[in-house]
């Protein structure tokens, strides 16, 4: 598992913005955490789809 | 009977020509003409471009698609526009100029009550040089603007993995070729899915990767960026870009014009005026855009350019040309109709329409190079404009009198999924919605977008989806049952 500390030095050109830590790495493809999502996106998407047309 | 002649087979003028098709009766006439015999799902190249797709798994022929639809197929590139007719005929008309393999270079003129210019973009890697020769990509570089560069682009980039499997350490750039680019998001994609290739290839301790681009801010995109609503905050696009390249590790020059492409190495030009090298073994460069070079002729035989055309070679339409500086800019600019304002029966829809302006901030080097990103015009506005004008002309076919259907960027949102790396289980994309996707600050002060509808997050479901889309958008393409009921 990659650290904070491999992606970020201090004062390098990354060191002002933020990382995400393991646990939001472990739920970006948790496949029960992101069928969830897959629904609420699908519903937001389909919102401003309707919305345009 | 009219007829209505369709000037480009892209997500814009594909859109345009079906629809059409559908409302129309078979007493009317819908041709299409377009210089490729296939139709390409572009924003599925970038995965051709990695080797997770081939070319066959993105286009499929067009010829038996618009037989099968009752709509005339001409593959072919239109030349000139004679909207007049000429000495002999008041009939308006255009020439074209075949590309299929049996009647190569034969032109023909194709009369039209009503036209729509939906011929997308030139690829005009001329403009910087070494990046290629006019519309030609060049030797140094790689593309992923069409399906056949993809896959050129892909055994480049495998020789690459190749030579860092074989130890010897590689360096990657990928990004903007030209201070004046728009497209940012296919680059962005693709930096990511290399990046994602090469951890499953056991390389990317071996592989530098690095990005560059004319944005003044990561996360502009062309559309001056975006903020969404997490934790309570309306955060910028900035800072999700910026972690995502911090996290990917993968450092980034922005503001930058390439002024020049040599074997190996770029020259770039910065918004503070310095200038830099960059060393690459393997570079994927975004040309910028330009018209693709039609000429207007009136009656007389004189060129009439200038008057249908914006001098980067888009069509006019009912935009407001005149907005002036970035401080005058507003939504109202942008145009609803996309009727051209000499001939009310002619259009252009997707890439092929003139920009009012920028939505980016424009900038300059103090040199005065402009170093900003161009509007887009692609995806889902392209695919809405494009039925919009159909609708349009469909209603004026059938009712002189009809009002033209509206479809304004500044008042329809889009949804957007870029890809960061393909896998059932371990892929991701960023899933992104923007309302409206030119910002009207008048009607949303300060951030000019609704936080309500303007949302992003990266993850699995982002790759689901986009996975999904590819294979529901090929298919309404394909005219399959039902295909009126998935939305552009």
């Amino acid at each position: 598992m990659q650290k904070l500390e491999d992606v970020i030095k201090p004062y390098d050109q990354n060191f002002t913005t933020m990382v995400p830590t393991p646990f939001v790495k472990f739920f970006r493809t948790c496949v029960i955490w992101q069928f969830i999502r897959f629904v609420h996106i699908n519903i937001k998407m389909i919102i401003v789809v309707m919305k345009s047309h | 009977m009219a007829r209505l002649v369709i000037m480009g087979g892209g997500v814009s003028g594909h859109t345009a020509a079906t629809f059409a098709r559908k409302w129309l009766g078979k007493e009317h006439e819908v041709v299409v003409v377009t210089p490729n015999s296939n139709w390409n799902w572009i924003p599925s190249n970038i995965w051709v471009g990695v080797g997770q797709m081939t070319k066959e798994d993105v286009v499929f022929p067009l010829a038996p698609v618009y037989e099968k639809a009752g709509i005339e197929f001409k593959q072919a590139k239109a030349v000139s526009i004679h909207p007049d007719g000429n000495a002999d005929s008041d009939t308006s008309y255009i020439t074209i100029e075949s590309t299929s393999a049996d009647t190569a270079g034969q032109t023909e003129e194709i009369t039209y009550d009503y036209l729509i210019n939906a011929t997308g973009p030139k690829l005009n890697f001329g403009a910087t040089p070494g990046l290629g020769e006019g519309t030609n990509l060049g030797e140094h570089t790689v593309s992923v603007c069409t399906a056949d560069h993809a896959v050129h682009a892909n055994e480049e980039l495998r020789k690459v993995f190749d030579k860092a499997k074989a130890g010897e350490r590689q360096k990657i750039l990928i990004g903007t070729g030209h201070g004046m680019c728009t497209c940012q998001g296919a680059a962005f994609e693709y930096i990511f899915n290399i990046d994602h290739e090469a951890k499953k290839a056991g390389v990317r301790d071996m592989v530098d990767i690095k990005w560059i681009s004319n944005e003044s801010f990561l996360g502009d995109f062309g559309i001056g960026g975006l903020h969404m609503n997490r934790g309570g905050y309306a955060a910028s696009s900035r800072l999700f870009a910026e972690s995502l390249y911090s996290e990917r590790q993968i450092p980034w020059i922005i503001g930058a014009h390439v002024s020049k492409v040599e074997a190996g190495k770029v020259h770039y030009e910065l918004l503070d005026g310095s200038t830099g090298e960059e060393e690459f073994d393997f570079s994927m460069l975004i040309p910028p855009f330009a018209g693709v070079g039609l000429t207007a002729v009136a009656k007389d035989g004189s060129d009439m350019t200038d008057t249908i055309f914006a001098p980067n070679g888009f069509m006019k339409v009912d935009a407001n040309y005149a907005a002036g500086d970035y401080a005058n800019w507003k939504a109202s600019d942008w145009p609803e109709t996309y009727q051209n304002p000499t001939y009310s029966n002619m259009f252009a829809c997707g890439i092929a329409f003139a920009p009012p302006h920028p939505i980016s901030k424009p900038m300059s080097s103090p040199a005065g190079t402009p170093i900003f990103p161009t509007p887009p015009r692609t995806g889902m506005p392209s695919g809405i404009i494009g039925k919009a004008v159909a609708h349009s002309i469909c209603d004026m076919i059938k009712n002189p009198d009809a009002k033209p259907h509206k479809a304004s960027m500044a008042s329809m949102g889009a949804a957007c999924v870029a890809s960061a790396g393909k896998g059932l289980t371990d892929g991701t994309a960023a899933a992104l919605t923007v309302y409206p996707v030119v910002p009207d600050f008048e009607k949303y002060p300060g951030l000019g977008r609704d936080l309500n509808y303007t949302f992003g997050e990266i993850g699995l479901a982002g790759h689901w989806i986009k996975h999904i889309l590819h294979h529901l958008f090929i298919y309404k393409a394909k005219l399959k049952p039902g295909w009126t009921l998935i939305p552009e």
